[in-house]
């Protein structure tokens, strides 16, 4: 059994055992107390618009319903019987009326979970159930939060406030929705899903690895670019230029865009100008938000350009274009990544058909672009069986002893973001693990 | 100026899905784009009986520009998730012609579609619906919807075209 100390030696600064992605002790180490003691992302509260409206998902293995109470509220509850363990709810999503009942045995339960008949109670009268948890009813997670319909969860009882989880990083998802001319964001629309046979942390890592793009997507930006050169550069550009080809962008490009890291493994790149900088302009859209919030608030909330947001431990989001992925692990060498897309409330449509653009040209298992990614982490998980070394190297730009309590930027090329992520890693794996 | 439909028949209608399935399952990827008209759309939905492909995310919608970069892209040299190549192989039955007018042709082919590399291959179910018009004389795809009965499935890469 691997104690705090061991896990706190795979991680040293510059470099990180092979283990925190191959193994499956590691794994449910992470299932126990790295995704307990975490805010962890778990949908958006237009998935369950009205009372009754319930999605089904999970937080690191666990599998939760997210539903809309009958006092409007939104709540996260333990998708299990507290009978017999029966899932509750098995589709993606729906409506469950006033109450969830068990297929099993028809336990039934308030949208809270609170336990609200079982059939032929007397069955239980002189027994001990009331004794039990299993009497209240269907559990809900420790805690839930949503801010500005984003809704998040910790496992735990007992931890960290999601304001001091995520403090100044939120500012992400403020300009993500602000983009909204009504505030307010929807969904578009389910999401990709497309399965990693790779470590969840790989998938991470690369939302901030700024070193990839021109390489690993040379076959598909740089065709892309080259096509155009040979039709005689048409302007308009072809809708894929204008998504594909800044993948090409030069080192300096990537060097001088910034990436900012925020305490507790959160942090963007994107900080100066970023990929999704130079998108055309949209007709209506800007005096639409010039209205909702003045001309000087709009140009603010548009020349935010921040590539990809992570929130750790184990989501991204794309500011300018509303969008999130979700990296959940089943495994550790498996992660099913879940991409949505979301409508700006108010905004013009040409808006949400460029990001579902995105979506299904960079992010879906059809994507040239996502099958490039995903040949690397593959890779990357069947080289690690290597004995020849056991440390994967993080080090890029690491030129001394780095403080991860402190917000900075630093140039868009450093792996900081990455050691930052391990140093949240070691913390809320081992804060539940005691010192033995 | 289109020609009448009346100018191919029904079983060249049914030829033209079976060749197209065969070049795609040969790799002739520039007589595949050779059969598409300029404005045409590859679709496949993310979603059952899904209607936009717009506003909602769907696995393909693409366009000439891009058919051309992926099937490009196929044979780089930096191709790093096509060393080593897939292969694909399409079973269709016999098409439904289910629109047989002088300004458009629509079939419905069932498939079923297998795709392998290195020591992985797996299976997908279909339906293609087909939109075709006679230019010229020769059938030309106008636009081509794939939809999978998985559609909503976890995916690993799905790197050639069903």
């Amino acid at each position: 059994m691997l104690t705090a100390g061991d896990v706190s030696a795979m991680v040293r600064g510059p470099q990180v055992h092979r283990d925190v992605y191959t193994s499956q002790q590691v794994y449910d180490l992470e299932m126990r107390h790295l995704f307990v003691n975490t805010w962890v992302f778990v949908g958006h509260e237009s998935q369950t618009p009205h009372k009754g409206d319930y999605y089904t998902t999970q937080i690191g293995a666990q599998p939760v319903i997210q539903v809309r109470h009958g006092d409007g509220e939104i709540k996260v509850l333990h998708n299990r019987c507290p009978h017999k363990g029966t899932k509750i709810a098995i589709d993606r999503s729906g409506n469950t009326g006033k109450f969830f009942r068990c297929p099993y045995h028809a336990w039934s339960f308030k949208t809270d979970g609170c336990l609200l008949a079982i059939p032929l109670k007397k069955g239980y009268q002189d027994t001990e159930l009331n004794k039990t948890e299993n009497a209240k009813g269907m559990k809900a997670v420790g805690a839930v939060r949503v801010y500005r319909g984003f809704v998040f969860a910790r496992l735990a009882d007992e931890g960290i406030s999601f304001e001091d989880y995520f403090g100044d990083s939120l500012s992400s998802i403020d300009n993500t929705v602000d983009r909204s001319p009504a505030g307010r964001l929807e969904v578009a629309g389910p999401p990709l899903r497309y399965m990693h046979q790779c470590n969840w942390k790989m998938l991470v890592e690369n939302q901030t690895d700024t070193c990839h793009p021109m390489v690993a997507h040379e076959s598909s930006a740089g065709t892309a670019v080259g096509i155009w050169k040979e039709m005689g550069n048409p302007e308009p550009r072809p809708p894929a230029m204008e998504i594909i080809a800044p993948f090409m962008s030069p080192y300096e490009f990537f060097e001088n865009m910034g990436i900012r890291t925020w305490p507790n493994g959160h942090g963007h790149t994107g900080v100066n100008h970023s990929i999704h900088s130079e998108y055309s302009e949209v007709p209506g859209y800007f005096p639409a938000l010039s209205e909702a919030y003045g001309e000087q608030r709009a140009k603010e909330i548009l020349n935010e350009n921040r590539h990809n947001t992570v929130y750790f431990p184990n989501i991204m989001i794309k500011g300018p274009i509303q969008q999130l992925r979700n990296f959940i692990p089943l495994g550790p060498d498996r992660t099913l990544v879940e991409s949505y897309i979301y409508r700006l409330v108010d905004a013009p449509d040409e808006l949400l058909a460029r990001t579902a653009m995105y979506n299904r040209m960079i992010n879906a298992p059809t994507s040239i672009v996502g099958h490039d990614d995903l040949e690397m982490y593959e890779r990357a998980q069947e080289g690690l069986v290597s004995n020849g070394l056991e440390w994967v190297d993080i080090q890029r730009l690491m030129t001394g002893v780095e403080d991860y309590s402190e917000e900075v930027v630093e140039n868009g090329t450093t792996e900081r973001q990455m050691r930052n992520q391990f140093d949240a890693w070691v913390k809320f794996m081992t804060v539940s693990m005691g010192t033995a | 100026m289109l020609d009448k439909a009346a100018d191919v028949t029904k079983d060249q209608v049914v030829d033209f899905i079976y060749d197209e399935a065969r070049m795609l399952d040969e790799g002739r990827y520039d007589e595949w784009l050779a059969l598409w008209l300029p404005d045409g759309h590859y679709w496949m939905p993310l979603d059952y009986k899904q209607t936009d492909p717009h506003l909602v995310t769907s696995l393909l919608y693409e366009d000439n520009f891009m058919l051309r970069l992926r099937v490009e892209r196929l044979n780089g040299a930096r191709t790093f998730s096509q060393k080593p190549k897939s292969r694909c192989h399409h079973v269709i039955q016999r098409p439904f012609i289910d629109e047989f007018t002088p300004e458009r042709i629509v079939t419905n082919t069932s498939m079923h579609y297998v795709e392998t590399r290195l020591d992985e291959q797996f299976l997908l179910a279909l339906v293609a619906t087909h939109e075709l018009r006679v230019v010229e004389g020769q059938l030309r795809i106008a636009n081509k919807r794939v939809d999978l009965l998985n559609s909503d499935a976890a995916f690993g890469s799905i790197q050639l075209l069903p």
